[in-house]
């Protein structure tokens, strides 16, 4: 039973490191930028999600979409302020300005949101229903499913279709993809817009396992990128298995070592698989150019 | 403005050499109203606690100023930040006593706040009052000259009563542990282990748990097979509430004893109704409170802060009752001093014989050989009901 339980904790959590973690993947695949502040944009889908859905008693679906939809432009503003000023002077001040972007964002919400966490309910977190023995919300099923299935999404998406094609190409060669009649700033643009609201999804899937607060975000998003950069920021697939791998470490030393080794074991295995696997488990390596 | 404030400074500079306390007693000479500081999270997750604070001295300060103040001055509260970050604490605390002349502090929320500042004020020789921080060794901290003096709970005689209670109610005989990882759970793993052995007793299991962890199963599923049949449980209201989710996700009912840490927010609403199994200690209740001043108080807090409507507002009520007696325990001790000089007002705390307070009567509060006004008899055990807290009546 602890094992089973382990596992199923595990499995749900892990997908959620897995799901931010891929918003860093699909910047950093179509710009080699990524969004420092994805943990907040996590903490925005789960704040907003709880502001539509039960302050304003909007239904479900539409508090969602709409979420995801503000989550987006989050993405797009953090595109066009913090990260498109640095990255097209060739700098590396976004890393810093996303960083920042998020402790704004973080305290614009601890200000008009308030201090005190608040409860999101749902109806898929709150009878719990027998797994071999082990009590589980159906929740906790969904979020894996929901996490495995958006991998696969954008793999596919990537390799091939038109739209994920072009985005792939930008990263290549900007000028090459430019005259090929691809809108790179809008690539780029879109990249990040599908960044933050992957985060948002993991925030909304979360929310009821957990409580929505201004700060929720900020571990959730360091872990996330630890499992990015373990998964090979590269490959969609990768950063996904990472997540869960990572999830299910953390939740197995947790039941068998105790509660007192998960952050010192679970950050020391990433440590030694990075120096063991440098490019992260189905990351490429990378080649510059010079 | 400018040619009075400018008066201390360069004094403070000149007597620098001079003994601490010169310099702090400098400052107050300038001012018409007696400051007095309070170090406290007014902002985060824990800005709830400050404001509570606040509102608990501001009513004791209108009490006394309608009386005529304290020394024939008008006392003053001046507020600072401290984010619930020690270092900002302690800055802050310097700021308080240099620039602003405050004769005494208080503290808030955090212990290790608190731990930060109490160097300083047995340093300074300023009086640094806790209203809420239960840390043991904020007041027992082995200084030679100790100006730290508390209304609150204390750590280490909250556990004993938490293992009192849970032996009492529950029968306990094999208590798991579950707490926090951080100072606090730390202060009171040491405390609880000191409890259990005095009983003869030892724990079943000790499990650590952190402020973001989403599932708490596989710790609380550590604590089940190792036969656990009472659960201590020392967080704060969020992570407190991740336990009970956990707990209902597994289908393990057992009984949770706990430091006062749901108090702190929307433990109802967190929790689910789960929560309401959850027994926690508080020093008290405005709830199925019979005294005639409980009622006076609320009702003065209802008509300074309109916001207040329901006793339900007012969660929790011991930040606001701490501080209340806390604010006139110090007034009466700068009343006996006779003076704002710090080694005189430490005196003066020894020195009260007798002081109604909002939690209890206070008969010779504080002795040099005790700074905790509220002993384990002043402690009461609560649950949450629909997002109010309740006495417990056995």
């Amino acid at each position: 039973m602890l094992l089973i339980s382990a596992i199923v904790s595990g499995l749900a959590v892990g997908s959620m490191y897995g799901l931010i973690a891929l918003g860093f993947h699909v910047t950093y695949v179509v710009s080699n930028t990524v969004n420092f502040s994805q943990g907040s944009s996590m903490m925005l889908g789960a704040v907003l999600g709880y502001t539509f859905a039960i302050k304003l008693g909007w239904p479900m679906p539409l508090a969602v979409a709409m979420a995801l939809a503000l989550c987006a432009l989050f993405g797009l503003v953090v595109e066009r302020a913090l990260v498109r000023p640095f990255a097209e002077r060739g700098s590396n001040a976004w890393l810093m300005a996303t960083v920042a972007g998020g402790i704004v964002l973080d305290n614009i919400v601890l200000f008009t949101f308030g201090k005190e966490p608040r409860a999101f309910p749902s109806f898929l977190a709150q009878k719990p229903i027998s797994l071999f023995g082990a009590g589980v919300f159906p929740l906790q099923l969904i979020i894996p499913l929901v996490g495995i299935g958006i991998a696969i999404a954008l793999h596919l998406a990537f390799h091939y279709t038109r739209l994920g094609k072009a985005l792939l190409a930008v990263v290549q060669n900007k000028d090459a993809a430019r005259l090929m009649g691809i809108n790179v700033r809008r690539a780029i643009a879109f990249s990040f817009a599908l960044s933050t609201a992957l985060a948002g999804l993991a925030g909304l899937l979360i929310a009821p396992l957990f409580s929505v607060h201004s700060e929720m975000g900020m571990l959730f998003g360091i872990k996330a990128f630890a499992v990015a950069i373990l998964g090979g920021v590269t490959s969609a697939s990768g950063v996904m298995l990472a997540g869960i791998l990572y999830g299910l470490l953390e939740a197995l030393i947790t039941a068998y070592a105790g509660s007192t080794y998960t952050q010192i074991v679970a950050f020391t295995v990433v440590i030694i698989a990075l120096a063991v696997m440098p490019n992260g488990l189905l990351g490429r390596a990378a080649s510059k150019k010079v | 403005m400018s040619a009075a404030s400018r008066i201390p400074q360069i004094a403070r500079r000149l007597l620098l050499a001079a003994t601490a306390v010169t310099v702090v007693s400098i400052p107050a000479f300038a001012q018409d109203t007696m400051k007095l500081g309070l170090v406290a999270a007014m902002s985060g997750q824990s800005a709830k606690s400050g404001e509570a604070i606040v509102r608990g001295m501001s009513i004791a300060i209108d009490e006394i100023n309608a009386k005529g103040g304290v020394l024939g001055k008008k006392v003053e509260l001046v507020v600072r930040d401290d984010e619930s970050n020690p270092a900002k604490g302690v800055v802050a605390a310097r700021e308080l006593v240099q620039r602003e002349g405050v004769v005494g502090l208080f503290g808030g929320l955090d212990t290790p706040v608190s731990m930060a500042i109490v160097p300083f004020a047995n340093q300074a020789k300023v009086p640094f009052m806790g209203v809420w921080a239960a840390g043991t060794p904020i007041t027992r901290n082995g200084a030679a000259e100790n100006y730290v003096f508390r209304v609150s709970a204390v750590d280490v005689l909250v556990d004993k009563a938490l293992l009192a209670y849970a032996v009492k109610k529950y029968n306990a005989k094999k208590p798991g542990m579950i707490l926090i990882n951080n100072s606090w759970g730390e202060s009171n793993e040491k405390g609880l282990k000191v409890a259990l052995e005095e009983k003869g007793m030892a724990s079943v299991g000790i499990e650590k748990f952190q402020d973001a962890d989403v599932d708490v199963v596989p710790q609380l599923t550590r604590l089940k097979e190792a036969g656990a049949d009472v659960l201590f449980m020392v967080a704060n209201v969020a992570p407190s509430s991740q336990v009970v989710k956990s707990l209902d996700r597994m289908g393990w009912d057992v009984p949770i004893v706990s430091h006062w840490g749901p108090a702190g927010g929307r433990f109802s609403e967190l929790a689910g109704p789960s929560g309401a199994k959850v027994h926690f200690i508080q020093t008290f209740s405005f709830n199925g409170n019979p005294s005639p001043k409980a009622k006076d108080i609320f009702a003065k807090l209802q008509a300074k802060y309109p916001e207040i409507k329901t006793l339900a507002d007012v969660t929790p009520a011991v930040g606001i009752a701490n501080s209340y007696d806390a604010m006139h325990l110090m007034t009466l001790a700068i009343g006996k001093a006779g003076s704002t000089d710090g080694s005189k007002i430490r005196e003066g705390f020894y020195a009260i014989d007798k002081y109604d307070g909002l939690i209890k009567s206070y008969a010779k509060p504080f002795t040099p050989a005790n700074h905790d006004a509220l002993s384990s008899e002043d402690y009461i055990f609560t649950y949450f009901k629909e997002g109010q807290i309740l006495p417990l009546t056995n």
